[in-house]
């Protein structure tokens, strides 16, 4: 691989981490540097990040979700967002980590390995790098912060397929999905040898003449091709457009189309059963967001800095434009059109939070609210499918927005950081037109991924436990059949 | 004794229960009801979803009142009641064959 290019490749700033490798075998030369501490002040911050991230899922994801339902499917909402955060917590310390974020076999281009399964080898001295060369922080607090990623992707989904799916088939489908789509789609996304290794490499490479070129270029691939597929197609994704919002989105749509409609869908009204509910949920979704997308920076500083301010003024932005949208083409703007909006912007700022500049952020969020807006009524009306709660068209139609928005906004022209280039130790030219290529590749590769992988699990669930109650049943609602209990009891 | 049924705006029942008490009723039921008469329902749209909603909140009054007061009766509901908007509401009145008071015994006219 030329130089050049591995510039680019190894410079992609997104969530991911190297896990050891900090010294190829052809670097033995170099001196070792002493091993880098995790400075208290970035420790600190990734312990409120992590915290913050849980704050998104529970209680706020399951309040924006459970206030959208009926009376009679709230408990069945809140019970599966809660569920579903407990399980992927345990999956995650016995093999999840392990798969997203080490080093793979043969495979290693779309899943890791199992070498830290169980965590084995963690310990609270063990550090992993940040993005900055010699920065680390407690693997602890890495795999907290990772793991409550990986606890609210497959929560998402559920608000496709809610007030119809049985309990006990969602909780077999989303340990499955986490294991064959969230982990790998992680590990392609964000895994990557880290910068020391990439800085060291490079080093070498530049020192090296002679023969020496050629063994130095060599560990130079080995370093660069120990990445993720799309990590290594230079795709950028700060905190997760396509890991976290694409895959849940289009697993959302696949979802709602294999378990089939609500009963009396477009017949009987369905309105929210309480929106004061779901504007609580929106409000600590976006507070906990910042812990999302500033803790992306891995660190505290000025990306985190960056991060947050994004996450304010897409999110306000794509508010507007959402209740906009409804007062010109509805006449009304509504809480819930300001609620969603907020979350179509939260979504689409996600992929970019790192590299956009405010004004551009800002752009993005406005596209994202009419566009999602548009999306949620027209088009979801005309094809006619019952996505419940809108999983796909805020979060996978905003992801992708985000995602292929992130190919423009990152340009320093637009107001973006650019690609820092971990080998010259600077700003990297930043190609538009190529990056917006790769940008729409790796969209492409998770919508096929997360596409296909979740329908193929859906039908296996849907073998072996079934997916929907009995039309009785859930006419009843989930809350009675499912959890014997009333949400409200006056 | 008639049974006087008002279905009112429900933000008026106070004002009606204040008219009522003037004239000496000493008791009333009230419910809270939904319905439709000439005024349509209203439209509500959530995200990509409208529904139409014709059932509207009312206040649903009932007061048993002896046969020489229900013109009375009648004739404040209507006076409070009335906004003179569409939607207003109806008043029915009904016999009553008997009342008895479950604490007493009483019947009739002395029970009401």
């Amino acid at each position: 691989m030329k130089l050049s290019n591995l510039g680019r490749i190894a410079t992609v700033a997104v969530a991911a981490i190297a896990i050891g490798l900090m010294a190829a075998p052809a670097l033995a030369q170099a001196p070792t540097p002493p091993a880098p501490t995790p400075n208290k002040g970035d420790t600190a911050w990734m312990l409120t990040a992590s915290a913050l991230v849980l704050l998104m899922t529970v209680p706020g994801l399951a309040l924006f979700y459970g206030g959208l339902v009926r009376t009679k499917n709230m408990l069945s909402m809140l019970m599966q967002v809660f569920a579903c955060v407990c399980m992927v917590c345990i999956i995650w310390v016995v093999y999840g980590y392990s798969m997203a974020f080490t080093e793979g076999t043969s495979f290693n281009p779309f899943f890791g390995g199992f070498s830290k399964a169980f965590l084995a080898g963690v310990t609270p001295e063990s550090n992993v790098e940040t993005f900055t060369d010699g920065v680390v922080i407690p693997e602890y607090v890495y795999i907290c912060f990772q793991m409550t990623f990986a606890a609210i992707t497959p929560a998402l989904i559920v608000g496709s397929m809610a007030e119809r799916m049985k309990f006990s088939a969602i909780m077999l489908f989303l340990a499955l999905w986490v294991t064959f789509v969230y982990f790998p789609i992680a590990h392609m996304v964000w895994y990557w040898a880290g910068p020391a290794a990439t800085v060291g490499a490079g080093k070498a490479l530049a020192a090296a003449t002679g023969d020496a070129k050629v063994a130095a270029q060599t560990a130079m691939d080995a370093v660069v091709a120990n990445a993720g597929i799309a990590f290594q197609w230079g795709a950028l994704d700060f905190a997760g457009g396509t890991v976290v919002h694409i895959n849940a989105g289009i697993a959302g749509l696949m979802g709602a189309l294999v378990v089939g409609k609500r009963v009396g869908f477009g017949r009987e009204a369905m309105p929210p059963h309480s929106l004061t509910m779901t504007l609580v949920g929106a409000a600590l979704l976006w507070v906990g967001w910042f812990g999302f997308n500033a803790g992306s920076a891995l660190e505290a500083g000025g990306t985190a800095a960056l991060a947050m301010i994004n996450t304010f003024v897409a999110t306000a932005a794509a508010a507007l434009a959402w209740m906009l949208a409804e007062k010109i083409f509805k006449g009304k703007p509504s809480l819930l059109g300001g609620a969603s909006g907020a979350v179509a912007g939260l979504v689409a700022v996600t992929p970019a939070s790192g590299f956009a500049g405010p004004m551009g952020a800002i752009v993005l969020g406005v596209v994202a609210g009419f566009v999602c807006m548009f999306f949620c009524s027209a088009i979801k009306n005309a094809l006619r499918y019952d996505d419940a709660l809108d999983v796909f068209g805020v979060h996978c139609i905003g992801g992708i927005i985000g995602a292929i928005g992130t190919g423009f906004l990152a340009a320093p022209s637009l107001g973006g950081t650019g690609v820092f280039d971990y080998t010259a130790g600077k700003i990297a030219d930043y190609d538009m037109a190529a990056q917006v290529i790769i940008q729409c590749k790796v969209v492409a590769l998770t919508l096929v991924w997360s596409g296909v992988g979740s329908l193929v699990l859906f039908l296996i669930v849907k073998m072996i436990v079934g997916l929907r109650p009995g039309t009785d049943q859930e006419r009843e609602g989930l809350d009675l059949v499912d959890h014997g209990e009333r949400a409200y009891n006056y | 004794m008639k049974l006087v049924t008002a279905i009112i705006k429900p933000f008026k029942l106070e004002e009606v229960r204040s008219a009522l008490t003037d004239l000496g009723l000493q008791g009333m039921t009230v419910t809270e009801v939904k319905g439709y008469g000439r005024q349509k329902g209203h439209t509500e749209i959530y995200r990509g979803a409208e529904y139409a909603v014709s059932f509207l909140p009312k206040v649903k009054i009932e007061v048993v009142v002896p046969s020489g007061t229900v013109d009375k009766a009648v004739e404040a509901i209507v006076r409070t009641a009335r906004t003179g908007q569409i939607g207003d509401g109806k008043i029915f009145v009904s016999p009553i064959d008997h009342a008895v008071r479950v604490r007493t015994g009483e019947t009739d006219d002395s029970a009401i």
